[in-house]
């Protein structure tokens, strides 16, 4: 059982219409959106998704020329109450692991928070060890589909 | 896949007699020609006749070789100023056919050939292809631009002057090239440099590399640095040849460079060289840095006389180890017309390309080099593709290679550059010549 799930990150050139095209292609080949943060430099934007599909995701676009990679992440699932993301960040914290990066999607009865680390291993256990949850991968990919 | 060492490469000399003759006898056929073509230009085209005049030179003055440097110089301009036929030396029924420039800088430049300087055309290039290695059992798969573009007729009159076996694939459509490649047994291929490099990359990418017969590259039309060259010759597992040309002169084909890749090997027989400092005029010394200047010893429809080809290289006139006193010219640095003064300081594309392969497999030789004036003073942007291998999804890393990339060049130019990362392949890659630089300011 996985307890990373992949990220699909696409570079992406400041120029119009750029985002549209890679939306555009993963639509035309059925591959849904669960989740999506955009972040952006000067210069460029850095497009970071979690899809039904993230192989087929990369296939498609390299098809239509489009390059793009994928990334090891941790979805950590958080209960829609006050306070809950900040208690696992925290514990996060006290064990000493960097997060590179953090986005959040909403799931139903709970949310979601993409997380970037460089030791994911270690992440998730010390996430399981104070009672939160991690997605799995094939959970992760079909969520919010009805 | 054929990778051909040179322990066991056999030197192979299609015109031994000319290829290796004494300096001696050499400067005699030299003095001989420039005596005949110094005639014809004088006698059949007024412009060469004004000129003459003008500088106080008649033909009875050219006795020899050396009297060369009494002659006055040609220039783009003077071909510009006779579009397009102005300086014919032969009648225009006698005219073969027509090659032009791609025109990068407005108006053609109009090249014409009689039949037999089309014959003396494919015999140089011929020359070159045997000096890569190449036979009458060899294939050779084309895929310079056939047209005006002198590069794929004249690959292709070398080819049929050899006896080889010519594909004229033409530029464009690289699956498609890929696939005659492998399918047809090329053992040989010409292209720009730059797009030998982008087909390599596709090849490797389909991993068809193993299934070619490949074993030579012939490439030119755009300067291009040692390490491109290593980097197709490692891709393809081929030895890759620097071929030298404008269609001026007669296209690719004047110059050459053999297996010790030591310098072009110019077949100074037809096309007689002099490097001199632009600035002065006065001759450089061997190994001394000057514009490339040809007189055309034979050439009948358009004779040139000492014409300034602005393209910046130095001579060397000893022996070569593969055995031919053919004088070298140093793999071209650039044109003084590519040459950018930025912030005072002279800036050639290659110089970037080299600090782009020194920082090893990260980054593509892709680039393009923009220059602006901001605030009256000029700044250099160069965009470079980031290589799959090295795309992150971390700004963070991303940035740091942004600033080394900016470090490296600053330490091979002398200037600040702007970096700007590009999605990889995004950078055209050409099929004729590369254009390496975009100047937006108004000088």
């Amino acid at each position: 059982m996985g307890i990373t799930i992949q990220q699909l990150s696409v570079f992406l050139e400041n120029r119009e219409g750029r985002l549209d095209e890679v939306l555009s292609v993963l639509a035309g080949n059925d591959i849904n959106i669960v989740a999506l943060s955009l972040a952006d430099t000067a210069e460029y934007g850095m497009l970071r998704m979690i899809v039904s599909d993230p192989n087929r995701g990369k296939a498609v676009l390299k098809e239509n020329g489009i390059t793009s990679m994928l990334t090891d992440v941790v979805a950590l699932r958080v209960p829609h109450e006050t306070g809950s993301l900040s208690r696992a960040m925290h514990q996060i914290v006290e064990g000493d692991v960097n997060i590179e990066y953090m986005y959040a999607f909403a799931n139903g009865e709970d949310a979601s928070a993409v997380m970037k680390t460089d030791d994911p291993a270690r992440v998730v256990d010390i996430l399981r060890g104070s009672g939160f949850d991690v997605w799995e991968a094939s959970e992760a990919y079909v969520s919010n589909i009805k | 896949m054929a990778a051909v060492s040179l322990e066991n490469w056999v030197e192979r000399i299609r015109d031994p007699k000319i290829e290796c003759m004494s300096k001696d006898e050499m400067a005699a056929l030299q003095g001989k020609r420039l005596v005949d073509v110094v005639e014809r230009a004088y006698n059949h085209v007024d412009f060469y006749h004004k000129k003459m005049k003008d500088a106080g030179v008649e033909p009875g003055d050219i006795k020899s070789i050396e009297d060369i440097s009494k002659l006055p110089f040609t220039t783009k301009e003077d071909l510009r100023d006779h579009y397009p036929f102005g300086l014919l030396a032969i009648p225009m029924k006698d005219v073969a056919r027509v090659q032009g420039t791609s025109g990068t800088t407005g108006k053609l430049t109009i090249a014409p050939y009689s039949q037999k300087d089309v014959e003396v055309w494919g015999e140089c290039v011929a020359r070159g292809l045997t000096m890569a290695g190449l036979t009458s059992e060899d294939i050779i798969h084309v895929c310079y631009g056939y047209g005006l573009f002198t590069g794929g007729m004249g690959l292709d009159y070398g080819a049929q002057a050899l006896g080889a076996t010519a594909i004229p694939m033409s530029a464009g459509n690289t699956k498609r090239q890929m696939m005659c490649m492998e399918d047809l047994g090329a053992t040989a291929f010409a292209c720009t440099p730059s797009y030998a490099l982008y087909l390599a990359e596709s090849l490797a990418e389909a991993g068809a590399v193993d299934r070619l017969k490949l074993k030579v590259g012939i490439h030119g039309a755009e300067p291009w640095t040692e390490e491109m060259r290593k980097k197709i010759e490692s891709i393809l597992h081929i030895n890759c040849f620097d071929i030298y040309g404008l269609c001026e002169i007669t296209g690719p084909g004047v110059a050459q460079d053999c297996i010790h890749k030591e310098g072009l090997h110019v077949h100074w027989d037809y096309f007689y060289p002099e490097v001199i400092n632009p600035a002065t005029q006065e001759m450089c010394k061997d190994a001394e840095t000057g514009e490339l200047v040809f007189t055309t010893l034979a050439k009948e429809a358009m004779p040139l006389i000492r014409y300034r080809t602005k393209d910046l290289t130095s001579i060397d006139h000893s022996t070569c180890k593969c055995g031919r006193t053919l004088p070298r010219i140093s793999k071209f640095t650039g044109r003084t017309d590519d040459m950018k003064v930025i912030r005072g300081v002279n800036v050639f594309p290659t110089q970037v390309e080299t600090a782009l392969l020194s920082i090893g497999g990260a980054v593509a030789p892709h680039y393009m080099m923009i220059v602006d004036r901001e605030d009256n003073m000029d700044v250099l942007t160069v965009m470079v593709e980031v290589d799959e291998s090295m795309f992150s999804d971390e700004i963070r890393k991303l940035d740091a290679l942004r600033n080394k990339i900016a470090a490296v060049l600053k330490n091979a130019l002398g200037i600040s550059v702007r970096v700007k990362l590009v999605e990889p392949k995004t950078i055209q890659r050409s099929e004729g010549k590369a254009v390496r630089v975009i100047d937006n300011r108004d000088l």
